[in-house]
């Protein structure tokens, strides 16, 4: 069962307190997300550290159940 | 280390830049590694494509390899630089482009 938007955001933000979740649906079809990911706990890390970051949110759903979330990580200014 | 890392490690050393990913760079099959060839074909690079969808033991053992959950996956001199998306914000940022640069890897 694909994750629905509130879900994908909650998990984001238990996991990363003071974070910004944007979604977009890409397909329409509650399993083609883009997210945009702004947190603080980015700052200093790599692009591959700070997209884990959002993977490990996710508890292992990434690749699986999530089909495609396009993800993109922002560190606050 | 396990016949499938050994055969991953080789692949990622003995090549440039390498790109695992949903089908080939002619035939691509699925939208992310669609974008991943066209991120490296406007590079400009060479680079060696794996499709690990003829390929399960690959398909699975590539992501225990370098820790990341989805296809495709991109290695440059055998480091991993990341999936679609990253390479999407590193090519956006000229990071990508300065990353070949720098590691004097072989243009296509």
């Amino acid at each position: 069962m694909p994750m629905t938007a509130r879900e994908i955001e909650d998990a984001i933000l238990a996991a990363l307190p003071g974070a910004v979740v944007e979604l977009t649906d890409l397909a329409g079809d509650d399993d083609h997300w883009a997210a945009t990911v702004t947190a603080p706990q980015f700052a200093g890390l790599s692009r591959v550290a700070q997209h884990k970051l959002v993977y490990a949110a996710l508890g292992g759903r990434m690749g699986g159940v999530l089909h495609a979330l396009q993800v993109t990580t922002v560190v606050p200014k | 280390m396990s016949d499938v890392n050994t055969r991953i490690s080789d692949l990622v050393t003995s090549n440039d830049v390498v790109l695992f990913m949903k089908g080939t760079p002619l035939f691509p099959q699925c939208g992310f590694s669609s974008r991943a060839v066209a991120i490296l074909d406007h590079c400009g690079v060479a680079y060696e494509s794996v499709d690990v969808l003829q390929d399960m033991e690959i398909r699975q053992g590539i992501k225990s390899f370098s820790d990341w959950p989805t296809i495709p996956q991109l290695y440059v001199k055998g480091e991993f630089v990341g999936g679609s998306d990253i390479m999407m914000e590193m090519f956006e940022a000229g990071e990508l482009k300065a990353l070949l640069d720098e590691s004097g890897v072989k243009m296509a």
